[in-house]
């Protein structure tokens, strides 16, 4: 890292030093300046004036500007939505982190070519349509279907459970397809780690819990605090979850969104409740540089 | 004492493995089943392959998936390989906030992603379809290329391509015949993780898309929301192959990259 950062700066003193060495460069990043500004930074901007402007009685947007569309995220309907939205995040959140925890910092500690391996098993099923998984949960979940089947067998319960549509099985969703951020992010601090420090700290008496706690915790928190923000974020975020698990019986922001905009046809609305969690999204991530003190989030790739 | 807790360690990770894989093993398995139910199990088949072939708007779907992932990802390999490379020699103010804001896509939520396409293509006037599923795409694969090919420049010899130049070769030979060979395999392995990423992508394509382009998952979600037939397994399966070999390839060519 020091060294990258080293690297880094030449390249920028030589950069103002000898200017004339730009040369023609300046052309290639002109179809990403181009892109960027045309079809992200525009965009958003314009979701931002969406956002204040007046729905137009039966379809489309009428250039009227008002605070209208804030103040109606402020109805309890809405708020409660908000609300229970948070809830299911932090749960997830909490979820992730305690069974990602141990799995991320276990993983750091294999030796080398065992951890190139179990990272490949991580990031398999990441990659696969997350479609495809919510898929086999609706089977597993399903009345009738493999856990009823299984709990029965076992004694456990006499009837099926009809977990499918249900809050449990939205949240096994969510923490399912958010575990492997916090597993990766928790992975690539913990695999930087300094364990001579563990070992002094040990040396000097502290309790093996005690130096976990003191010393392991603290050397790891950026990558806590970063698999925080990539579960957090995204755990408000996924409608089609609610949908395909929930049943239409947990409404996330998303799913507000999501309705707002396809049979509400309220956009501007919608766009002021997607402002709502842009801002809170870069709170999360603000929040997340002062307290970690790092730029980029761990583990993102 | 150690060893309890080595024992510990690998019982904890092969169970969440297991757990990890467990749906995707339940929808490969039941894409071999002979009957439609999921409640009895009634033997192997191959039936659902056969039917998943004769499905025309499944494989119309596939089709479209497979153009709109080649397009945006080509797309962002060109923009996302030229911006690397002349990010890192350019010093313009405006660099970081460009940067910062190109990787936005893959940074916000995605709805919001979606939502704001939406938006901005309706009051454009740009007509819903092929063209805005592959603006939107691409917006999300640009970042993975980006960023795939920033992080390998960091660790190039820069004095390679110096020496090039002094020996008389221009900007443009340096970088056909030194820089690009050199972050090729950060390039393929960026673009094929976006491949990857548009093939799979759900949310944005549901609010950018047409009413007459279906896409692969946008066909599996509506389907997934009324019945299912195993044919959506079979599919599952096929493409869980491709990415498979996908990322396979991808991470031996991450390997080749001269990140280190």
């Amino acid at each position: 890292m020091k060294r990258r950062s080293r690297t880094m700066d030449r390249a920028k003193a030589s950069c103002w030093t000898k200017r004339a060495r730009e040369g023609r460069w300046w052309m290639t990043v002109i179809p990403l300046y181009g892109f960027t500004i045309l079809f992200v930074a525009l965009p958003i901007l314009y979701l931002i004036v969406l956002s204040f402007l007046t729905r137009a009685q039966t379809w489309g947007v009428v250039n009227q500007l008002t605070l209208e569309n804030y103040a109606r995220i402020v109805k309890p309907v809405y708020l409660n939505t908000f609300k229970e939205s948070f809830q299911l995040a932090i749960l997830t959140t909490i979820t992730t982190l305690a069974v990602g925890y141990p799995f991320g910092y276990f993983m750091a500690r294999l030796p080398k070519k065992r951890k190139t391996m179990m990272m490949l098993l991580v990031v398999i099923p990441f990659w696969t349509s997350a479609l495809m998984r919510m898929y086999g949960w609706i089977i597993i979940f399903r009345s009738n279907g493999i856990l009823d089947k299984l709990l029965m067998w076992l004694g456990v319960t006499e009837k099926p459970l009809k977990l499918l549509y249900s809050y449990p099985a939205v949240l096994v969703g969510m923490i399912y397809s958010l575990l492997p951020f916090m597993i990766l992010s928790v992975y690539s601090s913990t695999d930087k780690m300094d364990w001579s420090l563990v070992e002094a700290a040990r040396d000097l008496g502290a309790t093996r819990l005690e130096a976990f706690l003191t010393v392991t915790v603290k050397m790891t928190l950026p990558g806590i605090l970063s698999g925080i923000v990539l579960v957090f974020i995204p755990s408000m975020g996924l409608f089609f979850i609610a949908d395909i698990l929930g049943g239409g019986k947990v409404m996330l922001v998303g799913n507000l969104i999501q309705n707002q905009l396809q049979s509400g046809r309220d956009w501007p609305f919608a766009a002021a409740l997607s402002v709502m969690l842009m801002i809170f999204t870069s709170i999360m991530i603000w929040l997340y540089r002062r307290l970690s003190g790092v730029k980029d989030l761990e583990g993102l790739l | 004492m150690k060893k309890k807790r080595l024992r510990f360690a690998s019982i904890y990770q092969a169970a969440l493995l297991l757990l990890m894989y467990l749906p995707i093993v339940v929808v490969v398995v039941y894409s071999f089943h002979a009957s439609k139910s999921t409640i009895r199990w009634q033997g192997w088949s191959l039936d659902w392959y056969r039917k998943l072939a004769g499905n025309r708007g499944l494989l119309e779907a596939l089709k479209n998936s497979l153009i709109l992932a080649g397009l945006s990802s080509g797309a962002a390999g060109v923009i996302g390989t030229l911006g690397a490379v002349g990010m890192a020699r350019v010093s313009w103010r405006s660099k970081g906030a460009v940067e910062y804001i190109s990787t936005l896509p893959i940074m916000i939520p995605e709805i919001i992603l979606g939502m704001v396409f939406m938006a901005f293509f309706a009051a454009v006037g740009l007509p819903f379809g092929m063209v805005t599923l592959v603006l939107g795409h691409t917006s999300f694969c640009i970042p993975y290329v980006f960023m795939m090919v920033k992080s390998s420049l960091v660790g190039l010899d820069k004095s390679l391509g110096e020496a090039a130049k002094d020996l008389g070769a221009s900007e443009i030979r340096v970088f056909f015949d030194i820089t690009l060979p050199l972050i090729m395999p950060a390039v393929l392995s960026g673009m094929l993780l976006a491949f990857a990423m548009s093939l799979d992508d759900v949310v944005i394509s549901i609010f950018v898309t047409g009413a007459r382009t279906n896409t692969l998952p946008i066909r599996i979600y509506t389907q997934l929301k009324s019945g299912v037939t195993p044919e959506i397994n079979a599919l599952c399966t096929i493409m869980l192959a491709v990415t498979f070999v996908m990322v396979g390839l991808s991470r031996m060519l991450g390997k080749k990259a001269p990140i280190n």
